[in-house]
């Protein structure tokens, strides 16, 4: 019930943030600018549509996520709004939760958004619906709403700035950790090999969501992902937001 | 009377500077507070009242020491759902309505939609904010999001509010106001705990004072227990009579444009002046018998020894 009301506050704050529609609207213009590359383009201009309007997406909602995420935390402390927040009946994971539901709900709209312009564009284009675009929106969704954990873990204990810079490291880490399990895949066995397993185990791996190849060239999904991708988002938000309440659980609000 | 809220040897130091140096704010802080009364809490600038509220308030966690609201331990939120609270430069979400801003809160104490739907416009009301209702926050002045941080420490009729400067950035109508509104809510029965530098405030309405000075408290009591009603001095102003004349009564303060001030200690030399004034047909333009205040105790205390 705390978690809903503070969700809704927060999505309400997000809604009323210019900087969301900026973001929106570079998108739009982004999924737009799809249909253009696509009349330069010899071969499949449908490929180039999916593959620039579903890329767009997937990029600027991680840029709503880590712009408006690493703020969320900060700004409450820095304008002093947590003080009457924190005196109410609230619980400080409450507060976290609250702040990350609300953060995903803002980030279901925008995505819902920019894929109702993608799917319009690529309706004028085919005169059809192809039913495996959602299928693809589906594991950026999943990947988004990791990527707000981690923004809302960052901005609970540092500054915007360096939040959003931690967050953006994180995102790009995360799409090219795949390397090291080729990597690993090419290494002899040993203490090297071992390291480099680890390595792997403990960085994010972003690419486990990234199934726009498959939907543009109009692959299959393999049956396994539906199971491991979510569950491999659902354990890692955990745990970020775990990690997020325990730095917020006994911080002095001064 | 039961003790609402009840401070046990309460200390907080912080780690401050680029090279961590501790400082100690709170250096063993003990005050209880009874249900019903206003409790005001006194202190200079960064004397640690604001720290101790908000150790009282569970935003930041003291080093030792026991707090307890309503007999529980101050975090349980069983405590807090009786509290409320408005903080000093209340900083408020500024994309929110007045109103929005109001049912958010309510909705944190689980207030049911029809009770919230009554109260916040009474409250607005009472706050005089009725017409900025649909106003978005960020568009208040400074006195106006004081008044509605005030209607916001209301918002779940709480048992104990606690104020952090509440007449800061008022004019003196909208001070009067506020004390009145504070004075309302000890009359409902409720206990408020208000903390201020300005004396006049809490000299008017508190039952119970605490002085903090350096993070100690070095005073706590009734009022009428720590300013006496005892005549200190009485200040005359005249006219018609020579500085001469009057020296013999009292030390003469000023002298202009024909009148006389003068601060006369003895009972027995105001009868005197009194007779001389009669005599010389000169005037009195004011005869005020000067009491000690609380200002007077605060000054006493706060100067360095």
């Amino acid at each position: 019930m705390t978690i809903r009301v503070i969700a809704l506050n927060t999505f309400r704050e997000a809604v009323r943030d210019r900087i969301l529609y900026l973001l929106l609207f570079f998108a739009a213009l982004s999924i737009g600018l799809s249909r253009v590359l696509a009349l330069l383009t010899v071969g499949d201009r449908l490929k180039i549509i999916k593959d620039v309007g579903l890329a767009s997406i997937s990029f600027f909602g991680a840029l709503m996520a880590i712009l408006i995420g690493t703020g969320l935390v900060y700004k409450e402390i820095e304008k002093r709004t947590i003080f009457t927040l924190i005196s109410k009946p609230i619980r400080r994971s409450e507060f976290i939760l609250g702040k990350f539901f609300g953060l995903v709900l803002t980030l279901l709209v925008m995505t819902g958004a920019m894929a109702l312009i993608f799917l319009a564009l690529l309706f004028a284009h085919t005169r059809s619906i192809d039913w495996s675009i959602p299928a693809a929106l589906l594991f950026i969704m999943l990947e988004l709403i990791l990527l707000t954990a981690v923004a809302i873990l960052f901005s609970s204990f540092s500054t915007p700035i360096l939040s959003s810079l931690f967050s953006l490291s994180f995102y790009l880490i995360g799409h090219f950790s795949w390397s090291l399990e080729t990597l690993i895949r090419k290494m002899r066995p040993g203490l090297g090999r071992t390291a480099v397993r680890v390595l792997y185990t403990a960085l994010p791996d972003l690419e486990n969501f990234n199934y726009k190849t498959e939907v543009v060239h109009g692959l299959p999904v393999p049956a396994a992902a539906w199971l491991t991708a979510p569950a491999y988002a659902i354990c890692y938000t955990a745990f970020v937001l775990a990690l997020a309440v325990l730095v917020f659980r006994r911080r002095d609000f001064i | 009377m039961n003790a609402v809220l009840e401070l046990t040897d309460v200390r907080k130091s912080f780690q401050l500077g680029f090279i961590p140096k501790t400082k100690e704010i709170l250096k063993g802080i003990s005050f209880s507070v009874a249900e019903g009364e206003i409790f005001g809490y006194l202190g200079p600038n960064g004397a640690g009242k604001t720290t101790t509220i908000k150790c009282a308030l569970g935003l930041i966690f003291p080093d030792s020491g026991t707090i307890r609201l309503f007999g529980r331990p101050h975090l349980d939120p069983k405590a807090k759902e009786r509290l409320g609270f408005l903080p000093e430069n209340p900083y408020f979400y500024d994309y929110l309505t007045a109103t929005e801003f109001l049912d958010f809160y309510a909705q944190l104490f689980k207030v049911p939609r029809d009770v919230r739907r009554e109260r916040i416009p009474r409250l607005l009301k009472l706050v005089g904010m009725e017409r900025a209702a649909s106003l978005p926050l960020r568009k208040f002045s400074r006195g106006m999001l004081q008044r509605v941080g005030l209607a916001q420490a209301l918002i779940n009729e709480p048992a104990l509010v606690i104020l952090d400067e509440p007449l800061g950035g008022l004019d003196p109508l909208g001070r009067k106001e506020i004390r009145d509104i504070i004075l309302g809510l000890r009359d409902e029965g409720k206990t408020v705990v208000f903390t201020s530098h300005i004396l006049q405030d809490i000299e008017m309405i508190c039952d119970h004072v605490a002085i903090i000075v350096g993070g100690r408290i070095l005073s706590q009591g009734r009022l009428s227990d720590l300013v006496s009603e005892k005549v200190l001095f009485t200040e005359i102003t005249v006219s018609g009579l020579l500085p001469a004349e009057a020296a013999p009564f009292g030390e003469s303060v000023s002298a202009e444009g024909g009148r006389l001030l003068l601060k006369v200690h003895d009972q027995d030399k105001i009868e005197a002046l009194l007779a001389l004034i009669r005599d010389r047909r000169a005037r009195i333009h004011s005869l005020v018998p000067r009491t000690q205040t609380l200002e007077d105790i605060f000054v006493e205390m706060v100067k360095p020894k």
